[in-house]
């Protein structure tokens, strides 16, 4: 406990804190709307803003700096909008196109400020890979109180960011201002990622948005659940990453903190009651069947499924072949269900699943749906 | 060559080299994987580099490029897990990968000049100082070499590969089902990407190659219609994109890498803007056209409506039309006179009529939107 005398620790402690709980929380939102990565382009396109505002105040202060790198994420979102809606740039192209040109225009306002390459990139150190043990206690304030507003925010519109991110269509239909909400959503966004730069730096804000969600969503299906392990699980992986970072020397902080969550993420992935790798690898052992899933054997059985009625109704080669890949050699397959007794020949160069064949059929069918759930 | 020369024969070279695959990950929409596989080569490049103590050797380049095929191939398996949803693999792989890097460097390295902000920002302009001399004779900048080797091998695998790919890119499962191995062709042009990407970063950064590798192709997209003329345009875009970066970059005196990127944006701005089939000028031509069209379509139906009829004189009155359609007087004239110059009607007297061609537009109007 003396750890938490340390005043400088207890100032990055909470300042991760807090940008661990509002990025879990909007980034369970992100997640399920199939946005995760657009925390890394916003955090790449606050670059410019950064230095425009260097440019005109030539201050450091937290607060209009923070404002600027907001406004470049914020106009960056609104570019990539447009090109999505109005051409057919694929989503993921306008987003990587935006973060890259954003950054290099970033450089470009960077270098010209300063006249001198090296200095400007000294100077963006810790803007890449923030510098956690920079940051002073008016940072942290500011910090918090912008984290606590979104989730403010995320609070009192639960309902409406509930309706985005599951069935939009549908909230325009009630009538709800669809697009606004999603505006707004962008905007919390903003801020949450605007409130990282300065602790895990540009390129690792994406793992602050992605993973803790992607944790949390192994370990609930519900909405408000997630949310709340997400957060939680930001704020003990910013918090153990800034104590691990002080008691190590050379550890830095943004990385240390993305290795915990990426631990968070594996353990979930694995042992996620129900949904795990592990729990699922055991299913799997269990229900393994003695017919491993045999394609032609499920072709042939499809097939009878048509002929309810008359179970030796048999199918020639040429149908078969038509539903297996180009090349197979069914000729060896079929002799090879035949000597297991799955397949038989019932005519002229006609076969059909015997009994037993039809019943591996349906308890592969049960182990695939098994599997799929 | 002078230096300056160097830098842009160096910049042009690597545009392009990213410019190939770049346009098969925007096809295939996985143009992330790009920004994904430039920074994850960290860690592979640290442990090279521990393990060689030589920041030149070619072994850095192999260990980065497999680090970038390892990228991949996690990503794929948190996708195939079906577990996590594509995107967010990207964004769970690649930060972790980071970390590990940076953490190794800071721990390792710190006392060696390996700079994780070289690596990210790279600088164009000390390209021409490292040289590449056999036997003592000076054959120019090696970055020119290196990417210029990989520029060769991406354009001979992809005309070699060229059926494959593009099967494989337009249309995965029937690449399946011919028995094309779609799985092999991706893994083949995600080696491509790994490679142009180490190759690259050193040159011009990680940030600036995603820039190479998305902006040509997607501008490109805007402009082509077919696979060949697509890469063509990619080509001359990211050429062009290069030069113009770097004659600014000069002017002002700005970073190399960073004016490159932004011209790449800009031209991809104005294909956006002024493409001739894609673009939003030719998209708001467009449909100003189909508004006169429609509002013809409209008129001749109300003539046709009224004609021979006791109101016709009134209804079908030039100076009326206005007020019996509810449209603004200067519209009304404006589509008029596209009728007419369509000889789709005819002016009697004050009276203006509909044409036999315009009797016949008008009854499919009514009947059944046809023409």
């Amino acid at each position: 406990m003396e750890l938490f005398g340390d005043y400088t620790l207890r100032v990055v402690a909470l300042g991760s804190g807090v940008l661990g709980a509002a990025a879990g929380a909007l980034g369970s939102f992100a997640y399920l709307r199939r946005q995760s990565l657009v925390g890394d382009a916003l955090s790449h396109a606050a670059l410019p803003g950064i230095a425009l505002v260097f440019l005109l105040t030539g201050s450091k202060a937290p607060l209009p700096i923070m404002l600027g790198a907001a406004c470049a994420g914020w106009i960056s979102t609104l570019a990539v909008r447009l090109v999505v809606r109005r051409s057919r740039v694929p989503y993921d192209s306008a987003l990587g196109m935006a973060l890259a040109v954003f950054f290099g225009f970033g450089l470009v306002l960077l270098t010209a400020i300063q006249k001198r390459p090296d200095a400007a990139q000294a100077g963006l150190e810790s803007f890449l890979f923030g510098q956690a043990a920079s940051l002073l206690r008016e940072d942290v304030v500011v910090m918090s109180i912008l984290g606590a507003g979104c989730l403010i925010v995320l609070g009192a519109l639960w309902k409406e960011f509930k309706l985005l991110s599951f069935d939009s269509e549908f909230g325009d239909s009630l009538g709800r201002p669809m697009r606004r909400v999603d505006g707004l959503f962008t905007l919390l966004l903003v801020v949450a990622v605007v409130i990282g730069l300065r602790t895990v730096g540009v390129v690792l804000m994406s793992a602050m948005v992605v993973a803790p969600a992607a944790a949390a969503r192994q370990l609930t299906n519900r909405l408000a659940p997630m949310v709340v392990i997400a957060a939680v699980i930001g704020v003990i992986s910013g918090v153990s990453g800034a104590v691990l970072s002080s008691l190590i020397p050379r550890l830095p902080t943004g990385p240390t903190i993305v290795l915990v969550l990426s631990a968070f993420v594996v353990l979930s992935l694995v042992f996620a009651p129900g949904r795990g790798l592990f729990w699922r690898w055991i299913r799997l052992g269990r229900l393994q069947p003695a017919a491993a899933l045999n394609p032609v054997l499920m072709h042939l059985y499809a097939l009878s499924q048509q002929h309810p009625e008359e179970p030796d109704h048999g199918h020639g080669l040429a149908v078969l072949r038509t539903m297996s890949p180009a090349g197979a050699d069914l000729e060896q397959v079929l002799g090879d269900l035949q000597s297991r007794g799955l397949a038989h020949v019932v005519g002229e160069g006609l076969w059909a699943p015997t009994p037993i064949g039809r019943r591996e059929a349906e308890r592969s069918l049960d182990h695939e749906a098994e599997v799929r759930s | 060559m002078s230096p300056e020369l160097e830098i842009l024969a160096i910049a042009i070279v690597t545009a392009v080299a990213a410019a190939l695959p770049g346009t098969y990950l925007v096809l295939r929409r996985t143009a992330m994987v790009s920004d994904a596989i430039s920074h994850a080569i960290l860690p592979g490049i640290v442990v090279a580099f521990f393990l060689t103590q030589d920041l030149n050797s070619p072994l850095l380049m192999v260990a980065a490029a497999a680090t970038g095929v390892l990228t991949v191939v996690l990503i794929e398996a948190l996708i195939r897990s079906r577990l996590v949803p594509e995107d967010a693999s990207i964004g769970i792989v690649f930060p972790a990968l980071f970390s590990i890097g940076v953490i190794l460097i800071s721990r390792g390295a710190s006392d060696v000049h390996l700079d994780t902000d070289a690596v990210l920002l790279g600088e164009l302009a000390f390209a021409p100082f490292h040289r590449l001399t056999v036997a003592g004779v000076d054959l120019g900048p090696a970055a020119l070499w290196s990417m210029g080797a990989i520029l060769a091998v991406n354009a001979v695998l992809i005309l070699l590969a060229w059926k494959e790919l593009k099967l494989a890119t337009v249309d995965a499962s029937l690449a399946a089902l011919l028995g094309f191995q779609p799985l092999v062709v991706h893994y083949g042009l995600m080696t491509m990407v790994s490679v142009t990407a180490v190759g690259a970063f050193d040159a011009v950064g990680s940030i600036l190659v995603v820039a190479l590798m998305i902006a040509p192709p997607a501008t490109a997209y805007l402009l082509a219609e077919r696979l060949g003329p697509m890469i063509g345009f990619a080509v001359a875009t990211a050429a062009a994109g290069a030069a113009l970066g770097w004659a600014v970059a000069l002017a002002l005196d700005v970073s190399i890498a960073g004016a490159i990127a932004t011209a790449s944006g800009l031209l991809f701005a104005v294909a956006f803007l002024a493409a001739p089939q894609r673009g939003l000028l030719a998209q708001a031509r467009r449909r100003s056209g189909q508004r006169l069209d429609f509002a013809v379509r409209m008129l001749l139906v109300h003539l046709l409506h009224h004609e021979d009829t006791p109101e016709a004189a009134e209804e079908c009155r030039e100076a009326g039309l206005f007020r019996h359609l509810g449209w603004r007087e200067a519209w009304t004239r404006r589509v008029v006179g596209k009728a007419e110059q369509r000889e789709l009607v005819a002016r009697a007297g004050e009276l203006v009529l509909p044409t036999e061609a315009g009797r016949h537009l008008a009854n499919n109007a009514v009947i059944g939107f046809g023409d």
